[in-house]
């Protein structure tokens, strides 16, 4: 998309003369905590996800030492069991769930539309600390001792026979959730409201359609977790029978309830990824994108459907036949949209001139992940096959493929991507592509293992295993160590570009969304004037013919 | 349209826009309460459903009349909340301050009979816990009903509570005339909240009280 002033506008003399932006426009903390700015915003949840992302990561670790050897010979399995569900929690609820949205969507969605901030910048904010208070019961919770649940607060385990701090983390996951509801409210009104003239519904960049869909699950599915927590802290703690079948309660119940938001979570985690994707796919092939409506609307339908295949998680938990039939076929249905995305991307590639930067190699990653993550999904969803591996490590590894392969993949290709926006300075093209490379390698030599385990029946869960298991899980180990690295190495050039990085011009990538149509980084109100739009998204045919 | 008016936030272009944010966040949220109670409801309908007989008898033991004259004043607070932001479309402030005091007013009427219904539950050991007891034989199930009565209208309390928090936040704006016959939206998407928090209980005087009485 583009103003009519697309091809003068492609330079600025960025950083030539002290220019104000939204960094240096003010110093302090002060102007950071009470920051109304998405941008700032945003950086603050990044701070605070790459925290908690690394918070996670180090349970991760213990996790991958402890299953080196099949003897429970690190830890204990009381241990294990609270590594286990604080690795789930930290990276599901504090990393995951606010990774894209809250950081790239928070900093891109007014950008993308041409508007000056979000509808409500002070409930922005509000969400932030939110995030914070949530993190804070939860880190507390870890502190003193851990939950030992796993993260999914199965009843009986979270009410009757957990001895850990399961009330603290539940109101911690409580909180964290109303955060998640905001940003998903804000972006909806700021899209529907905020548009910048002439930006219809079809000319918006996909990652807009994606965030949309995402925003539509925070808000629908968000609440039902939040009751259901209520539910089972006063369960435990007042000791009434909500769940617990020797005072007539239904320990299924819970499991439908959970479940009606933790899978639709999932789709928050996976959709806001392939937004990214496609803008980075578009941009690095310098083509249109490949069926706009198509991906725009597989996205709404992947957000739709989402909310009826909850119940194949529990195939095997008392559930009837004919609703596992139904709940099947419905999941299987999911993959359409999926595949409708990525035969798109693959289309898009098809004649195009693609290069291979940084974001372009994770957007490739991407791909590939992402569809072995969803084609073991069918198999998951499969009633038979399910019986066989179900809670088995290949439920593990099909899930990391798709939230490390998938969303992790495109959070990191996005990151770069938009790292020039974001700060005005350039990361380091040759350490990123090495990177991006090490983390490809340690992640499927991490996972891959993984699905053979547990096809072989290995259990998740647990911190002894026969051991003929020690091979697979050694290598998976290994790839663990070098993933680990992976992710350290931009870590430490991200920081190391803030000084000493080429300093960004205002579209690096020559890339066409409004976003780049403002200098890097951009002055707080975004734009100098409101720019108005005159064509269709990722419009690179006539940016190439006009030979800019 | 480019009046610059003190209530209009930078983000906007004009007051337009920005009431059309307000009304459409305030439905989103809505959405967004819809299905925090709807995962109670859901819970629920599935016990009565497995308990009839259970739920029949433990809803014997709410009172009625306490309840239906709860109903109509809240009811009666909805009117005059839908008062209230007539009056403020209007630019009539006094008519506007003394529609929100009203409704504030059968908001805490409302509350104190739910505080003297609560007393009575805890007299007749009817909280869930330790203390519960329940005649016949199903004193597990009827505490099942009991901790979804206090669940649902507890939480239904809470959202009054915080509705009679913004209404007094309005009547000090108002009082400061604040608002105007083009600057009303915030008593508008107060007005919403409240009409929601009513059509909650709506639903839950005939699930909780009616249902299995003849």
């Amino acid at each position: 998309m583009s103003t009519v002033a697309v091809e003068a506008r492609d330079d600025f003399p960025t950083a030539t003369a002290p220019r104000e932006h939204y960094l240096n426009v003010n110093y302090g903390v002060k102007s950071w905590l009470l920051t109304t700015d998405h941008k700032r915003i945003a950086l603050l949840y990044l701070a605070s996800i790459t925290l908690f992302f690394f918070l996670g990561g180090f349970f991760a670790v213990v996790i991958r030492l402890e299953l080196m050897t099949p003897a429970g010979d690190l830890v204990q399995s009381e241990t294990y069991n609270k590594l286990f569900t604080m690795h789930g929690l930290i990276m599901i609820f504090f990393f995951l769930i606010p990774s894209i949205p809250a950081v790239l969507g928070n900093f891109l969605v007014p950008m993308m539309i041409g508007a000056r901030d979000l509808a409500f910048p002070r409930l922005n904010l509000l969400s932030w600390y939110i995030y914070v208070l949530g993190g804070l019961f939860t880190l507390c919770a870890a502190v003193l001792g851990g939950v030992d649940t796993g993260w999914t607060f199965y009843t009986p385990y979270s009410t009757t026979y957990a001895n850990s701090n399961v009330i603290l983390t539940a109101v911690g996951v409580f909180i964290t959730g109303f955060s998640s509801i905001l940003t998903g409210l804000n972006f909806i009104v700021t899209i529907h409201t905020m548009r910048a003239p002439g930006l219809t519904w079809f000319r918006l960049p996909l990652f807009i359609w994606a965030h949309y869909a995402t925003s539509l699950i925070m808000i629908l599915g968000t609440p039902v977790v939040a009751i259901t927590i209520v539910l089972v802290a006063l369960e435990r703690g007042l000791h009434i029978g909500i769940f617990d079948p020797a005072l007539g309660g239904d320990p299924v119940l819970f499991q439908h309830l959970f479940w009606f938001y933790s899978h639709p979570a999932v789709y928050i985690m996976i959709l806001p990824a392939m937004g990214v994707i496609s803008e980075l796919i578009t941009c690095f092939s310098r083509k249109r994108i490949f069926g706009y409506g198509f991906i725009a609307f597989s996205s709404v339908a992947i957000a739709v459907l989402g909310f009826f295949v909850w119940g194949h998680h529990m195939f095997v938990s008392s559930q009837s036949v004919y609703a596992g039939l139904v709940f099947s076929v419905l999941s299987f249905l999911v993959a359409i949209p999926s595949a409708i995305k990525v035969f798109n991307w693959t289309a898009t590639l098809y004649k195009g001139s693609v290069s291979y930067e940084t974001p372009m190699l994770y957007a490739f990653g991407f791909i590939g992940l992402f569809t072995i993550g969803g084609l073991t999904g069918l198999f998951l969803a499969s009633l038979g096959l399910d019986v066989h591996v179900h809670d088995t490590y290949f439920v593990v590894a099909h899930f990391h493929y798709i939230m490390v392969g998938g969303a992790i993949m495109a959070y990191l290709g996005g990151l770069h991507f938009w790292w020039p926006k974001m700060t005005g300075r350039m990361y380091p093209e040759g350490w990123a592509r090495l990177g991006a490379l090490i983390i490809f390698i340690g992640f499927n030599l991490t996972f891959f293992p993984q699905f053979i385990l547990g096809y072989l029946g290995m259990p998740r869960r647990y911190h002894m295993y026969p051991p003929e298991f020690q091979i697979l899980n050694v290598m998976s180990s290994a790839g663990a160590s070098i993933l680990g690295v992976g992710y350290l190495i931009p870590m430490v050039y991200f920081l190391w570009s803030l000084r000493y990085g080429a300093v960004a011009s205002a579209n690096p990538w020559r890339a066409k969304g409004l976003e780049w149509q403002t200098p890097s980084p951009p002055p707080t109100e975004n734009f100098s004037e409101t720019p108005i739009v005159t064509e269709e998204a990722y419009n690179y045919a006539r940016q190439e013919a006009v030979g800019v | 349209m480019s009046e610059s008016h003190r209530a209009l936030a930078h983000q906007f272009d004009d007051l337009e826009q920005q009431a059309e944010a307000a009304t459409l966040g305030i439905w989103a949220f809505l959405i967004t309460e819809i299905l925090f109670f709807g995962g109670l409801f859901t819970g629920y309908a599935v016990y009565r459903t497995n308990y009839p007989q259970a739920f029949a008898e433990a809803s014997h033991h709410l009172d009625i009349l306490l309840g239906g004259i709860n109903t109509v004043v809240l009811i009666g607070s909805s009117f005059t909340m839908a008062l209230a932001v007539h009056a403020a479309q209007s630019g009539k402030r006094r008519a506007l301050i003394a529609f929100l005091l009203a409704t504030m007013l059968l908001g805490a009427i409302f509350l104190g009979i739910k505080v003297v219904e609560y007393s009575h539950k805890f007299v007749d050991h009817l909280v869930p816990g330790r203390t519960f007891t329940f005649p016949g034989a199903y004193a597990p199930q009827a505490q099942l009903f009991f901790s979804f009565y206090f669940a649902m209208t507890g939480m239904h309390a809470v959202h009054m509570i915080i509705g009679l928090a913004i209404l007094s936040v309005l009547v000090g704006r108002a009082w400061r005339n604040r608002f105007s016959a083009i600057y009303f939206a915030p008593v508008e998407v107060t007005g919403l909240y409240w009409h929601f928090v009513d059509i909650v209980w709506i639903f839950l005087f005939p699930l909780l009280y009616l249902i299995g009485r003849h």
